[in-house]
């Protein structure tokens, strides 16, 4: 019997969105969603890579992602930005960004046509991280989701005890004459560790997170002072400083240049031990933009949708997981989180 | 517990020997005396029998936290660790309980007079009063299969910094019988409780692979050739009445091999010897694999003394009479040894035996046999040659047999770190059994940087499942495999352990048909 329903949902229910070659497809309004080949109208949940890329007609995206995609694509890009729960209407669908908690300008796209709703998430946290405005839930009939983390190993501490283990960590280094040096991602995670570092040390972050601070503070997100390092030059005379480094030079000889250093990798990945040690770093820190195993969870539970797409990540065992527990849950083919994957295999986890 | 989870969590994530040292300095400096000497007994052997089942831990664990058998297994083969597991999905601790490392272990040596009921009790209101590394460390603790990421060396290192006493004088005192109630961790480290210069080791003489042709070693008669054996160097230490036996890595092993050290024990002198480890049986040499099975036991029942007995075969002596003997002539200490050898017969004591031969081509002759006595080759001596400190090229070669090969195919496949972390090194291969598939060995990469990046590449394009870092490969890349010996293994899926393999080349002129057989590769073991 069950089968029966989640076919009749199915039915009912797809023609709002279409998983196509170019990406999910909104059928009644014509535009897509993070597509990933070149469209006319895409709109874009938030500015990482394997969500916003280049190529498409117009852009449309929330206020605080349009720095962002300026910085990333091009500043020539057609972008139109919206604010949180401001409603417009494309070819009779109702549209309307909502926070999503992932990075700054993430939002869930909430889509409204003859009374169903469909909203898609992105990527998504129920964590505050006090720099990002914090997750809303949408009630929905479709809930397109992530799945980055869905394994119930994967819950991540409370913001201020994942700050006090990065501040220890770092206290520990100074006493004991060493430069620390985080690795997180570029966009998001590199200013959550900035902030936590506040007033521990003087800040020092490389030019590609210098970019991306800009686009924060263009959009008036206050964030500590810093200084831009440059690896090129010596580095030699640095003395007890918290450096920030995007994932890509993990391993580089750039890095390696810092003298007396110890490197810290802040990635949801490192929650397990086989992969803190497996990426050889001195330290990791389990601190993620993606919602944790409870998080997804009580968010699903709580739109009360009653068809759940799985875009990425942990995709098979997360929508038996759902359908076992009386969600109909079906997993989608995407490309999302190509990057992460990509990621984890080389360089530690960006999301 | 956590100033010991810190260094835990310290010592598990990083690679870098000085932090692990800071780690291990940090501990010594912060922890309490009894949990010092916890941390010793631990790495010691001296850790309490498991008295909770660890199927009944995971089903409590599936319990609480109310999710299907099948997830909690799809979790586990990504972390890869039963204990890890459980800490990561058990709900977040409603209380903390700060109780020492020594107070835990009190608590769970106590578990043994309890009931089941009491067990489960115990643990579950540990699990929701402990935050994820200190849980993992509990169940670690609890599951009796506790391991710290690092040597026994670096830990012995770290000690010898800390109390300016040299390493091999710690080894000494932290080995023995001492009783964690009737020691302070101070005296025992400064060797209170034992004499340790009594015990106190030469370096080894080590040897080079021959790396010339035989004739160019000069005249045959100014060398000494001996089977080259394929088991625990040692090095045998007899003063004041007392036996101590020494691995080549620096370990104690004395009480691995009562036999040997109650022979000696009945040995009148004082002398130190120089000499390999060795199962002997029937007048016979056996393989490797068989003294592995007695190696690094909490006990050595009598059944497993009497199947694999141990002889000590005897190279060299170093110090006599409390003479140091190094510096003298191998055929002056040669000819004393003999004489001691000689004038102690006994059962479990022998010469390792020099082979006389007159030519060079006889000595080939005897090297290509070497197999049939189980042994890996030979050893040439120059007889004029001093006990050298370490390697030194030139007196000493080890001149082994040829390795045995087999081809294989790739089955799983991880990736290397530092350097290397992008690319898929740590392989396992798979040889035929029957109309399936059979593990038969891991070896680190031995190809070259292209090669990885080409076998990285296939990895990528053809992985079936992935565990953890771990990926499962479509078996059709085919390897050549050295090793330098094989035995019978109940360890081991195929029933057979490889020593030493590694990869000679990639066979890209075969394909999965060609591989090895594993009931032909059983035939290699003697
Ligand atoms: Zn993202
Ligand atoms: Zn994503």
């Amino acid at each position: 019997m069950c089968f029966t329903f989640g076919i009749a949902f199915a039915i009912v229910f797809t023609n709002m969105i279409k998983f196509t070659p170019q990406g999910i497809f909104c059928v009644q309004g014509g535009f897509y969603i993070d597509p990933w080949k070149p469209v006319d109208m895409a709109v874009i949940t938030h500015g990482h890579a394997d969500h916003a890329r280049w190529g498409m007609k117009k852009y449309l995206c929330h206020t605080d992602t349009v720095p962002i995609l300026k910085s990333r694509i091009s500043e020539d890009i057609d972008v139109t930005g919206i604010g949180y729960n401001e409603t417009m209407t494309i070819n009779g669908v109702k549209l309307s960004l909502h926070p999503a908690g992932h990075i700054i300008g993430s939002a869930q796209v909430r889509l409204e046509y003859k009374g169903k709703v469909t909203v898609i998430s992105g990527d998504y946290k129920t964590q505050d991280d006090g720099l990002t405005t914090p997750f809303e839930l949408v009630k929905c009939n479709e809930f397109v989701s992530e799945s980055t983390f869905g394994l119930p190993i994967y819950n991540w501490l409370p913001v201020a005890e994942q700050n006090k283990q990065m501040q220890d960590w770092v206290l520990q280094n100074q006493a004991n004459g060493k430069n620390s040096v985080f690795i997180g991602y570029s966009l998001g995670k590199a200013q959550r560790i900035m902030k936590a570092m506040e007033g521990v040390g003087p800040l020092l972050v490389h030019y590609s997170i210098g970019k991306l601070n800009q686009a924060y503070e263009t959009v008036g997100v206050r964030l500590p002072e810093y200084d831009i390092v440059d690896l090129r030059e010596d580095v030699k005379h640095l003395d007890k400083a918290i450096i920030i480094m995007p994932p890509a030079l993990v391993d580089s000889t750039a890095i390696r240049k810092i003298p007396n250093m110890a490197n810290a990798i802040c990635s949801g990945w490192m929650q397990v031990r086989g992969a803190r040690r497996w990426r050889s770093a001195d330290a990791g820190f389990a601190i993620s933009d993606h919602a944790d195993w409870r998080g997804l969870n009580e968010v699903i539970k709580a739109t009360g949708a009653e068809k759940v797409y799985i875009t990425h990540g942990q995709t098979a065992v997360f929508t038996q997981y759902l359908n076992e527990n009386g969600i109909a849950a079906e997993e989608v083919k995407t490309e999302f989180g190509a990057e992460e994957e990509v990621i984890e295999n080389t360089t530690p986890a960006a999301e | 517990m956590k100033v010991f989870a810190r260094l835990i969590n310290a010592l598990d994530s990083t690679n870098k020997t000085g932090l692990k040292l800071e780690a291990i300095e940090r501990f010594l400096t912060d922890a309490v005396d009894s949990d010092k000497l916890w941390l010793l007994a631990l790495f010691t052997g001296k850790r309490p029998k498991r008295n909770i089942n660890t199927a009944l831990m995971k089903q409590w664990a599936i319990e609480l936290v109310n999710i299907p058998e099948w997830l909690f297994q799809e979790s586990y083969a990504s972390v890869g660790d039963l204990g890890e597991t459980i800490a990561l999905v058990l709900p977040p601790p409603t209380t903390y309980t700060e109780r020492t490392l020594t107070e835990w272990m009190n608590l769970i040596i106590g578990l043994k007079e309890k009931t089941e009921e009491e067990k489960k009790d115990f643990v579950l209101q540990a699990w929701d009063s402990l935050p994820t590394t200190e849980r993992f460390i509990f169940n670690k603790l609890l599951g009796g299969s506790f391991r710290l990421g690092i040597s026994s060396q670096s830990l012995i290192n770290a000690l010898a910094k800390h109390y300016s006493l040299e390493a091999n004088t710690i080894t000494h005192s932290i080995m023995g019988d001492w009783k964690m109630e009737d020691v302070s961790f101070d005296k025992l480290i400064e060797g209170e409780y034992t004499d340790t210069q009594l015990s106190k080791p030469y370096p080894f003489c080590l040897a080079y692979a021959l790396e010339k042709e035989l004739e160019d070693l000069g005249d045959i008669k100014t060398w000494q050739a001996e089977y080259k054996w394929d088991g625990i160097r040692g090095q045998l230490i007899k003063r004041d009445g007392e036996v101590f036996i020494w691995s080549r890595g620096e370990e104690l092993v004395t009480e691995q091999f009562p036999e040997v050290k109650t022979t000696l024990l009945q040995w009148p002198g004082n002398f130190v010897l120089d000499g390999e480890l060795l199962v002997y049986k029937q007048k016979q040499v056996l393989n490797f694999s068989e003294l592995q099975k007695r190696l690094n036991r909490k006990t050595l029942s009598k059944k497993m003394l009497d199947d694999l007995p141990v002889a000590l075969f005897v190279y060299d002596l170093l110090e006599y009479e409390g003479e140091d003997w190094r510096n003298k002539t191998l055929q002056e200490r040669r000819e004393k040894v003999e004489a001691l050898v000689l004038t102690n017969v006994s059962e479990n004591i022998k010469l390792s035996q020099v082979i006389e031969v007159n030519d060079w081509d006889a000595l080939k002759a005897i090297r290509e046999n070497a197999r049939l006595v189980n042994s890996e080759g030979l050893m040439l001596k120059h007889k004029g040659s001093p006990y050298h400190t370490g390697r030194k090229k030139g007196d000493w070669w080890k001149w082994k047999i040829d390795p045995l090969t087999i081809d294989a195919v790739l089955i799983y496949a991880q990736k290397g770190s530092g350097r290397r972390s992008a690319y898929y090194t740590d392989y396992t291969f798979a040889v035929k059994q029957g109309d399936q598939l059979v593990t038969i060995a891991k070896a680190y990469s031995g190809l070259t940087d292209k090669e990885i990046q080409e076998v990285s590449r296939f990895v990528n394009k053809n992985a079936i499942e992935k565990f953890g870092p771990v990926r499962t490969v479509k078996p059709e890349l085919v390897f050549e495999i050295a090793f330098e010996g094989i035995g019978f293994s109940s360890r081991h899926k195929a029933g057979v352990a490889l020593r030493f393999p590694r990869i000679v080349r990639w066979r890209k002129d075969k394909t999965v048909a060609d591989i090895d057989e594993i009931e032909e590769i059983k035939k290699l073991i003697r």
